[in-house]
C-alpha cells in the first residue's frame, strides 16, 4: 500500500514491509499502530539566518507547525509523517475498502515487488546543442 | 430569492404560463454576468445529432488518429508561433496554450507544450458565447470574428490571462473553433503585472473582459483596441499580442481547413467527439484500476500574502468502483477583501494537471482528461469563491488545492499495477520570483514577472531524487527563461541567479529536487519595484510522502540603505553570493537587514537595494535514514546541503576532509538513531490524549474545519465559526491598522497619550 506499508487481506492486518511486524487491524487506520513523535520543525529544517536576529529563518515556526513523525514500533522505520497546526487531530489518511479491495486482488496476479513506473526516456532524435 | 412563506398559496403555472416567463426572464436580463450552468459545469457537453451523424459516417481507428495527429501539429504549430512572437514575458517562456474545440465548446485536441491549466478552462467563455452571443441580433458570431476574454469569472485562471477566440465555419455552418491563451501579465491592476495581492475587490483587479468581439473580417477593431490599451500600462504589448494570438488562431484555423478541405467536415467532428470520448473513458477506466479507499491530507496557506494567519485547504479523496471524487468541503471561507480566492474551476484545472502532468501524462491533452472526475466544495469558500470575491491571486489555493490532490493521489498510485508514471512527493508549489514594474531604462512603462516562477523544484520519485528547480506544477514543458534577454528590457539585475540555495532541503530517503537563489537590485531606473507573491514564509506549503520530509519555509530577505553597485565597483571583495552570508555577516556597513513573509505588496526600490528569495523544494520520499550514504556525499559536493546539516539529519559519518563514508559507523549511527525513535516515539492512543485538542489555538488566525468536522468553519479564531454552508462575509482588516493599533495600545500602556482628545 506504501513504500512501508503492506496489507493482509486474508487476515485483513496493516504490515510493516520492513520488518513483518502486525501494525494492526486493516479496518482501522495504521497510525493507531505507530509510535509518534511531536518533532520541532526548527531540527528538521535548521534556520539558514541568525534566528537571533531575524523573525523569518528558513525554518518553519515551531508555534504554527509541528512534524508528527509515525515510527513502526518493532524497527522504528519512519514510515509517514505530517507536517500538522498544534493540536489539530492526526488523519485517518489512508481508510480502505477491504471487501472491494479483496474482490479487485481476487482477480490479479500477485504482484511480489511494487511496480516502479516507467522511465522517462531521453529523446534520440537531432537537437539543437 | 427567499423561501418565505406566502399568506396566499401562488397560483401554480401552466406550461405556457413557465414558457412565457422564461421568455420574458430572458428577454430582460439586466446583467449577464458569469453562468453557473456554465461555470460549474467541467464535463463534456452531450453529444449533439451532428456529431453522431459525422460519428456514424467516419469512426475508422486509423483515419480519425490520422486528422487527430494533424489538428495536433497544427495546434503546435500556433503554439511556436506564439511563443517565438509574443511580447509578454509568459509568451517567450510557455505560459501559453493553443487548442482547437468542438462547435459546442469543449476543448477537444490542446497544444502538447505549454501551460495545460489552460486545457479545462478555456471552454467556459467559448460557451458564454455560444448561449448569449450566437443568436442575439446586437452580437451574433460570423464568419471572420474573432472574441476576447480575461475575467477568470467567465473562465480562466485569473485576469492577466487573455483569449482570443475564433469561430471556424464550413460551407455557413458552425463546425469548431480556435483559440489561444497567453499569460499577458499586465491588466490595469491596482499594481502592475496583472497579479494584485492588495486588490480588495474584483473592481482592483484590473480589465475585467467578459467574452466579446473585437475582431471583425480577421482584423482588430482600432477602437476596442484603443480602450484596451488605455486602460493597461502595456499599451504596445496589448496590441502586440492580441495580433499574435489572431495570427497563431489563423494558422490553426488553417489546418483545419486543410483537413477540412482533405476528408470533409464529418470526419473532422467525428475527430474531435471520439477524442474526447475515448480519452474520457479511458480516464473512467484507469481510475477503475486503483485501490477502493479514502485518503485525507490538508495544506497550509500561512498567509492571505497581506498577513501571516492559518489557512486550511482540506481534501478527501474517494475512489469506488470508477468514480473519483475530490472533497474540498472544510477548507477555509473565502475571504471578502482578500485577493487569495479561486473560482471552483480554476482549483478543477489545477488538478486536471495532477494527471496530465504527472500520473496520466501520454493522454491527449484537452478538457476530457478530467471530465469524468467529481469535484465537492463549500459555497463561498476559498476554493470555490463567490462572484464578489477578488481572485487575482487565485494561484495561493489552486497550487495548495493541487498539492493536496497530488499528494492524496500518490496513495492510490502505490499498490496499483498499472501506471503511466513513477509515484512521487508533491512538487514545490509556490510562484517564488519577483513581479516588477514601473517605467525601464527606455522609459517604457511596464508590469510583469520573472519566469523564475517556472523553477519550482520536483517532488523525489519512489526510486529517485526529485529534480531541481524543474518546471511549474502547471506546465511540465515551459522554461525560467535567459535573465540576460530580460535584463536588455528592464533596469535591474539579478546580481545571483540559478545557484542553489544550500540547506534549503527536503530529506528524504530520496530528496526533493532543491530551489534556487535569486537576489535583484535596481539599476537603472528612479521608477522601479518589485513585489512577492507566496506563501510558506512560517509553515512549508507542501506534505512529504511515505515518510519523506516536506520542504523548510522561504523568506524574503531585504538590504536597504546600501547602494552594491559602489560596493561592487569599489570594494567587490565585499559582495557574497548566498542568502546567508550577506544576512548573517552584514557586510555592507550602514546598510539594514531585514526579514519578511513573501506577500510583499508593490514596494519602490532605490538604486542598489538587494531584494533576495529562493525557490523551493519538491518534498522528500521515504525513511532519510534509507538514504545512500554516497547519496548524501554527493549533495555535500553539490553544495546542495553543508556537512553539519548532513550529518545531523541523514546521520553519515565521514571524514570532512576527503567525504569519505565511514559505513560501519553510519549503520551503527542508524541503529542508534532507530532505537532513539523507539525511545522517544508515544504510542498513538497515549499520545492524542494530550496533543489532540477541540479548537485551534486561541493565538492563531485560523481558517476552516478542524479535524473530521467539515460542517463548522472557523474564520479567525477559537470561537468564531459558521456553519460550512451559510456562507457569511469574512473581512479582514488593515494590517498596518493592526500595527496601528498594537503601537497605540504600546502608547497607552506607557501613559504617551497624556491628555490627547479622543
Amino acid at each position: 500500500m506504501t513504500e512501508y506499508l503492506r496489507i493482509d487481506l486474508e487476515k485483513e492486518q496493516w504490515e510493516c514491509r520492513v520488518c513483518n511486524h502486525v501494525v494492526g487491524p486493516a479496518t482501522k487506520s495504521y497510525k493507531e499502530g505507530m509510535l509518534v513523535h511531536n518533532r520541532d520543525p526548527r531540527e528538521i529544517h535548521p534556520p539558514i539566518i541568525d534566528p537571533d536576529k531575524y523573525r523569518f529563518t528558513f525554518s518553519p515556526d515551531p508555534e504554527w507547525v509541528r512534524i508528527l513523525e509515525y515510527y513502526c514500533p518493532s524497527c522504528g522505520t519512519m514510515v509517514e509523517n505530517e507536517y500538522a497546526i498544534p493540536g489539530h487531530p492526526p488523519l485517518y489518511d489512508m481508510e480502505v475498502d477491504l471487501p472491494a479491495l479483496k474482490a479487485q486482488w481476487s482477480t490479479r496476479e500477485e504482484v511480489p515487488e511494487p511496480v516502479v513506473g516507467p522511465e522517462v526516456v531521453r529523446g534520440t532524435g537531432h537537437g539543437n546543442h | 430569492m427567499s423561501d418565505m412563506k406566502m399568506p396566499n398559496a401562488a397560483k401554480t403555472l401552466s406550461p405556457e404560463d413557465v414558457k412565457l416567463v422564461k421568455k420574458f426572464l430572458s428577454d430582460t436580463t439586466l446583467f449577464l454576468g458569469p453562468d453557473p450552468e456554465i461555470m460549474q459545469n467541467h464535463d463534456l457537453m452531450p453529444r449533439t445529432d451532428v456529431e453522431d451523424k459525422c460519428i456514424k459516417k467516419v469512426n475508422e481507428t486509423h483515419m480519425i488518429a490520422k486528422i487527430r495527429d494533424r489538428i495536433q501539429a497544427g495546434c503546435d504549430e500556433g503554439y511556436e508561433m506564439v511563443e517565438q512572437m509574443g511580447a509578454a514575458p509568459g509568451a517567450k517562456w510557455g505560459d501559453v496554450i493553443t487548442g482547437v474545440y468542438s462547435a459546442s465548446g469543449d476543448l477537444a485536441i490542446a497544444s502538447a507544450g505549454g501551460v495545460l491549466i489552460f486545457s479545462t478552462l478555456v471552454h467556459h467563455p467559448i460557451k458564454f458565447i455560444i448561449k448569449n452571443w450566437m443568436n442575439d441580433p446586437t452580437v451574433g458570431v460570423r464568419e471572420g470574428d474573432g472574441f476576447i476574454h480575461n475575467d477568470s469569472r467567465y473562465g480562466n485562471v485569473h485576469n492577466t490571462d487573455q483569449s482570443m477566440i475564433l469561430p471556424i465555419f464550413h460551407k455557413g455552418e458552425l463546425v469548431c473553433w480556435v483559440a489561444s491563451t497567453v499569460h499577458e501579465g499586465e491588466n490595469g491592476a491596482i499594481e502592475p503585472g496583472g497579479m494584485p495581492s492588495m486588490a480588495e475587490s474584483p473592481c482592483d483587479e484590473g480589465l475585467k473582459m467578459s467574452p466579446f468581439r473585437v475582431v471583425e473580417n480577421y482584423q482588430i477593431k482600432r477602437d476596442i483596441l484603443t480602450f484596451l490599451q488605455n486602460s493597461v500600462r502595456e499599451p504596445k504589448l496589448q496590441y502586440e499580442d492580441m495580433k499574435v494570438k489572431l495570427y497563431a488562431c489563423l494558422r490553426i484555423k488553417q489546418r483545419v481547413e486543410e483537413t477540412l478541405n482533405t476528408d470533409g467536415p464529418e470526419a473532422l467532428i467525428s475527430t474531435l467527439r471520439l477524442t474526447m470520448e475515448n480519452v474520457r473513458a479511458e480516464v473512467v477506466r484507469r481510475v477503475s484500476e486503483w485501490p477502493d479507499m479514502t485518503v485525507r491530507t490538508y495544506i497550509i496557506q500561512d498567509s492571505t500574502l497581506r498577513e501571516n494567519c492559518v489557512v486550511k485547504i482540506n481534501c478527501k479523496l474517494t475512489k469506488t468502483g470508477d468514480r473519483l471524487i475530490f472533497d474540498f468541503r472544510g477548507s477555509s471561507p473565502e475571504f471578502t477583501n482578500r485577493a487569495t480566492n479561486t473560482i471552483v474551476a480554476g482549483l478543477k484545472g489545477m488538478l486536471a494537471q495532477v494527471f496530465l502532468c504527472y500520473v496520466w501524462p501520454d493522454l491527449p491533452r484537452g478538457q476530457a482528461a478530467f471530465a469524468p472526475i467529481e469535484v465537492i466544495t463549500d459555497p463561498h469558500s476559498i476554493v470555490n469563491c463567490s462572484y464578489d470575491a477578488p481572485n487575482s491571486q487565485s494561484l495561493m489555493s489552486i497550487f495548495t488545492g493541487f498539492t493536496a490532490g497530488q499528494h492524496a493521489v500518490a496513495k492510490f498510485l502505490y499498490s496499483c499495477p498499472e501506471k503511466y508514471t513513477k509515484v512521487h512527493a508533491p512538487t514545490f508549489n509556490m510562484i517564488n520570483t519577483f513581479i516588477w514594474g514601473g517605467v525601464s531604462q527606455h522609459g517604457e512603462t511596464l508590469g510583469n514577472l520573472c519566469a523564475d516562477l517556472n523553477g519550482m523544484g520536483a517532488g523525489a520519485r519512489s526510486d529517485m531524487d526529485g529534480e531541481h528547480a524543474l518546471a511549474p506544477i502547471f506546465a511540465t514543458m515551459a522554461d525560467i527563461g535567459e535573465q540576460e534577454l530580460n535584463e536588455e528590457d528592464v533596469p535591474f539585475l539579478q546580481l545571483v541567479s540559478k545557484k542553489m540555495t544550500m540547506d534549503a532541503v527536503a530529506p528524504g530517503k530520496y530528496r526533493g529536487g532543491q530551489g534556487y537563489t535569486m537576489m535583484v537590485s535596481t539599476k537603472d531606473s528612479e521608477q522601479w519595484g518589485f513585489m512577492t507573491v507566496c506563501q510558506g514564509a512560517k509553515i512549508p506549503p507542501i506534505q512529504g510522502l511515505f515518510g519523506g520530509y516536506a520542504c523548510g519555509a522561504y523568506p524574503l530577505c531585504k538590504v536597504k540603505d546600501v547602494n552594491v553597485y559602489d560596493v561592487l565597483l569599489n570594494e567587490p571583495e565585499k559582495f557574497k553570493h548566498s542568502i546567508a552570508e550577506i544576512m548573517n555577516e552584514q557586510p555592507f556597513e550602514g546598510a539594514s537587514y531585514t526579514t519578511h513573509h513573501m506577500g510583499m505588496g508593490f514596494e519602490i526600490s532605490k538604486k542598489g537595494e538587494l531584494f533576495m528569495i529562493s525557490q523551493g523544494a519538491g518534498a522528500g520520499y521515504g525513511d532519510l535514514l534509507e538514504r545512500n550514504p554516497d547519496a548524501v556525499i554527493k549533495d555535500i559536493e553539490e553544495h546542495l546541503i553543508s556537512q553539519g546539516v548532513a550529518e545531523q539529519l541523514y546521520k553519515v559519518k565521514f571524514d570532512p576532509v576527503t567525504l569519505s563514508v565511514n559505513y560501519d559507523a553510519t549503520k551503527a549511527a542508524r541503529n542508534d538513531e532507530r532505537k532513539a525513535r523507539l525511545a522517544r516515539g508515544v504510542p498513538f492512543a497515549e499520545f492524542i490524549k494530550t496533543w489532540n485538542q477541540p479548537k485551534p489555538p486561541a493565538y492563531l488566525q485560523y481558517f476552516g474545519c478542524w479535524g473530521d468536522d467539515v460542517d463548522t468553519l472557523y474564520a479567525g479564531g477559537p470561537d468564531i465559526t459558521r456553519k460550512a454552508n451559510e456562507p457569511r462575509p469574512n473581512y479582514m482588516r488593515n494590517p498596518k491598522d493592526v500595527r496601528i493599533d498594537e503601537l497605540e495600545a504600546r502608547l497607552a500602556a506607557l501613559g504617551a497619550h497624556g491628555d490627547e482628545k479622543k
